[in-house]
């Protein structure tokens, strides 16, 4: 029997407010343990939640972004369950009535493109973490964490392949990073994602018994879970048994899932409605206001990038799959006359071989977008050749020095005067007979060592074009 | 003269007039307190140094002229009202120890208007109760009987208050928590409409219900608190948007042309008392001839609303309470084996059997299944409550009614049977539920003599009708004058 899977993500996205959530104090990641602390979000007797405005104007233009309808009124709820690492003992989240409902993705893969529906789009706070001693039998609270502002995405049930997945998940963080609205980062968890999968026969509608896969801090990570899962339901279903409903973790090292340990408990968490805050009203001037301000988003900006720059819809798409290559490619293509065509292949082919190579982002590339315009300037008005171009590239990125710099200290001016290069000509020609003697008896693939041969004379100066030009007319004289 | 005797205006004038110091005024008090308290058992905490520090600072800005009306008054604030540096126990053993970082707004603000701070008052645990016999403590004595109970659950404030410990107090009332033990101390106790004053920092029980009010020897002394503690907290995103008017000015209206609607369902409820009827005939014939039409109405909902607020108040308390865990502050019981076990025993231990009580009500009302059947009917129930007072209030200026059933009981009398105890919130839960204010003034005296409230109730934000109705009533009636033997 043949069968297909059928996935849906839930995604925490931590906003990038300085702030948190229900008080002042800083979301900044890494500081020493319990400093970033008050009595609100310590949870202290007699504290009371203030609503912070702007994590809310993030999760609105999210809302918008990903086509969701935006509630007139949306209510908190407190979630009520124990833990240490949540001070209240009940998170403060969004449960009968969300922000947001109702949108959808787009996304493209070898399959063509396909819709990916979006359920929900809801705030919450975030709680703190354990920190369990590796030596003694005790664990510490930090509560630094507590009070951050999350946007939970829940997908519909719509994406069939590992690919999907991946697909939807890079378009939903690219546009969260277009709108600047959450940093991204998957490793330091402000971008987290859990999937639901089940297996059911092909061309049959009721689902399967899903799993909740956790832990999973990578889209490549994302995706081998959902691989490895779908294989495993299948032999599961295949070997006569029945998929359990439960929460597995991945483990990357081990490259399986494996189900989560304790007892899973069903929990009830009491929601009801948060009697600390107003129902959250959002009026369509304040939407529209939003609106008014979004950046371009990914999808626009790919359609341009084909309309403006001539670029092929692959291209497009890999320059805008990240604002800040998109960025990027802009500030080359605005400080330099070449064709759009080159600098997309510098960018996408050198400059991205090079970060990949070093593991850098392109907000840490070594040469900046200026230096490569120049670079690109040099090599268009003919200054330096395409293989020069590459050493100087290059040598940029190991020193940090200007492109114009670099050509002048190595003396890699391209040499484009005849007399001079005539004059290895002659000297190639007359150093090798033998190739001389073949190249007129036929052998006219000879032509590509005879060029070899000049420019490593010229120590790969001299201008290609030339080189060929003028050992064409010596040879075939 | 009798310092510790003076209504807050009287001393306000004394003050102001330099014929007295506020150091003068808290010792008074301060030895007042030595004198009866172990009679009534008004405190949990007193903070005689703090207090005499902040009346030393309050003479310095009287002396200087144009200081607020609060400024060198000694009064005293319920236990769960946070006062920073001050232990604040809620009248609990878990919070025995809790020292709170920051000071309630209302705490702030009669700090600001400066005011002295002379103790904290004893309550029932975590405000759930109508006779401070739930405080982990010690119970309160009634000053006007020792072997009755003060009412609660701002017990404490009201006795010390009757008993002139401090010349007015703050409370909290959730489903009567100041107007019932001001009818039972015979001082006047003013909830205010929900939003209308801060609750940050006073310890929730019932968020949607819980508002912080005046416990006062007179109407004019109730304006005068409203005036200092009123009005926005950016802090509290539940409180009124708005600036808060002078109550005082309230305090000139007359009750002429004014109309004041007599709910039948009050007046024909089981259990009340024959003595507290014939009190309320009397009231309603006083204000009759100070010009008010007094007309029976029908709040027809009446009936449901302790069922609704036994339902409502648990479940915001299951979890409102669910942080007091051991982790992070108050008490932690010993030696726990693991984590469930160390909430366990810790709440266990430290709640006492009411909270306990009323944690399981809630827990269950909130629970999968059950929700719609209980938290979600009840809050059905609040909307039919609140659409009987808004018809009422077409038609009439405020609505008045016992305060309780009966006088203050006997310490004890009810403690085995928690649902009688309920029953006797029927004719306070309304506004709390509804979200309106209520104020009770004493209206005079039991057979036994002990002291009886009348309630006055009006539209949400409609304070100045309460205290306009109840000072007239107050001048009228003449009964506020009467003071406890102790």
């Amino acid at each position: 029997m043949e069968f297909e899977a059928v996935i849906g993500l839930e995604v925490h996205a931590q906003l990038k407010t300085r702030s948190k959530i229900f008080c002042g104090c800083s979301t900044a990641f890494g500081a020493p343990p319990n400093t970033h602390v008050c009595p609100v979000c310590l949870g202290m007797p007699g504290v009371l939640p203030v609503l912070n405005k702007k994590a809310v104007d993030f999760a609105i233009m999210t809302s918008i972004a990903t086509n969701c309808t935006v509630a007139r009124e949306s209510r908190f709820a407190r979630k009520n369950y124990f833990y240490p690492d949540l001070p209240k003992n009940f998170q403060i989240s969004m449960y009968e009535l969300p922000l947001s409902e109702h949108g959808w993705l787009e996304i493209e893969t070898a399959a063509g493109k396909k819709r990916v529906g979006i359920t929900r789009i809801h705030m919450e706070e975030d709680a703190g973490k354990l920190v369990h001693d590796e030596f003694a039998p005790v664990s510490r609270v930090d509560l630094n964490r507590t009070g951050t502002p999350l946007m939970e995405i829940v997908s519909e049930p719509d994406m069939r392949t590992p690919e999907e997945a991946g697909a939807y998940l890079r378009k939903l963080h690219a546009i969260l990073r277009y709108l600047d609205v959450c940093d991204g980062n998957m490793e330091e968890g402000s971008f987290r994602c859990d999937a639901n999968v089940s297996i059911r026969p092909r061309g049959q509608e009721a689902f399967g018994t899903r799993a909740e896969l956790k832990n999973m801090n990578s889209f490549k990570n994302v995706e081998k879970a959902l691989a490895f899962e779908i294989a495993r339901q299948t032999a599961v279903i295949e070997d006569g048994g029945r998929v359990v409903q439960e929460t597995r973790l991945w483990d990357a090292n081990a490259m399986k899932t494996l189900p989560m340990r304790g007892k899973e408990e069903a929990h009830d968490y009491r929601y009801f409605p948060e009697p600390d805050l107003l129902p959250l009203v959002v009026f369509p001037q304040w939407e529209e206001e939003l609106k008014a301000r979004l950046p371009e988003l990914p999808d626009a900006r790919k359609a341009r990038f084909t309309s403006q720059y001539g670029l092929s819809d692959y291209d497009a798409g890999v320059l805008t799959s990240e604002r800040e290559l998109a960025d990027f490619f802009e500030a080359v293509m605005a400080s330099c006359k070449g064709e759009p065509k080159q600098a997309a292949n510098w960018v996408t082919g050198a400059l991205m071989g090079l970060l990949n190579a070093r593991g850098l982002s392109i907000s840490e590339s070594p040469v900046s977008a200026l230096a490569l315009a120049a670079l690109l300037t040099l090599l268009d008005s003919g200054v330096i050749s395409g293989k020069i171009a590459k050493t100087v590239f290059e040598e940029m990125a190991e020193t940090g020095k200007a492109p114009d710099v670099i050509v002048k200290e190595k003396g890699l001016v391209q040499v484009s005067d005849a007399s001079v290069i005539e004059k290895a000509v002659e000297e190639v020609l007359a150093e090798n007979p033998a190739e001389v003697t073949g190249y007129r008896g036929g052998k006219t693939k000879l032509m590509g060592f005879f060029v070899g041969a000049v420019m490593k004379k010229t120590r790969g100066k001299a201008n290609p074009g030339l080189v060929n030009e003028l050992l064409k007319k010596r040879l075939d004289a | 003269m009798e310092l510790f005797r003076l209504t807050v205006s009287e001393a306000a004038d004394l003050l102001s007039r330099r014929e007295i110091s506020s150091r003068e005024l808290t010792l008074a008090a301060l030895s007042r307190i030595e004198a009866v308290e172990p009679k009534v058992g008004a405190f949990i905490t007193l903070c005689r140094e703090e207090a005499l520090a902040a009346a030393d600072a309050a003479d310095k800005a009287l002396a200087k002229g144009g200081a607020a009306p609060l400024c060198g008054i000694p009064l005293s604030v319920k236990d769960v009202l946070c006062t920073k540096g001050v232990r604040t126990t809620c009248g609990s053993k878990i919070l025995e120890s809790f020292f709170p970082p920051y000071d309630a707004t209302v705490v702030s603000r009669l700090k600001d208007a400066g005011a002295v701070i002379i103790g904290k008052n004893n309550m029932d645990e975590f405000a759930m109760g109508s006779s401070t016999e739930n405080s982990a403590f010690h119970p309160t004595r009634n000053p006007w009987d020792p072997c009755r109970i003060p009412g609660g659950s701002s017990g404490g404030s009201a006795a010390a208050v009757a008993a002139d410990m401090g010349l007015c107090s703050l409370g909290s009332d959730t489903g009567g928590s100041i107007r019932q033990p001001a009818s039972h101390c015979g001082v006047v106790g003013l909830k205010p409409s929900y939003g209308r004053v801060s609750r940050y920092g006073l310890v929730a029980y019932a968020s949607s219900l819980d508002q912080v009010g005046p416990i006062t020897k007179s109407v004019r002394d109730a304006a005068i608190l409203m005036n200092a503690i009123a009005g926005h907290d950016p802090k509290d995103s539940t409180s009124m948007p708005k600036s808060a008017p002078d109550f005082t000015e309230a305090l000139r209206g007359e009750l002429s042309g004014m109309t004041l609607g007599l709910p039948k369902e009050y007046m024909e409820a089981e259990g009340l008392a024959p003595d507290v009827a014939l009190l309320m005939e009397k009231a309603v014939k006083t204000l009759s001839e100070l010009g008010a039409s007094c007309v029976p109405v029908s709040l027809p909902h009446t009936g449901y609303a302790v069922a609704a607020y036994y339902l409502i108040a648990p479940a915001e308390a299951s979890s409102n309470l669910a942080r007091y865990d051991g982790v992070k502050y108050g008490f932690r019981a010993e030696n726990p084996n693991d984590l469930a076990e160390m909430y366990k025993n810790t709440r266990s231990a430290g709640f006492g059997p009411e909270v306990r009580r009323r944690i399981l009500l809630g827990t269950y009302a909130l629970s999968a299944g059950y929700y719609d059947a209980y938290y979600g009917k009840a809050s059905q129930v609040r909307t039919l409550i609140m659409r009987d007072f808004a018809r009422v209030f077409a038609s009439c200026d405020a609505v008045i009614s016992p305060v309780s059933p009966t006088p203050a009981f006997l310490i004890g009398e009810k403690c085995a049977d928690p649902l009688t105890m309920y029953l006797s919130d029927i004719f306070t839960v309304p506004a709390n539920l509804a979200g309106i204010p209520g104020i009770s003034v004493p209206c005079g005296f039991s057979a036994d003599g002990l002291p009886v409230g009348l309630q006055i109730m009006a539209d949400h934000f409609k304070e100045e009708t309460l205290l306009t109705v109840a000072h007239a009533f107050e001048a009228a009636a003449g009964v506020s004058g009467k003071k406890p033997q102790l």
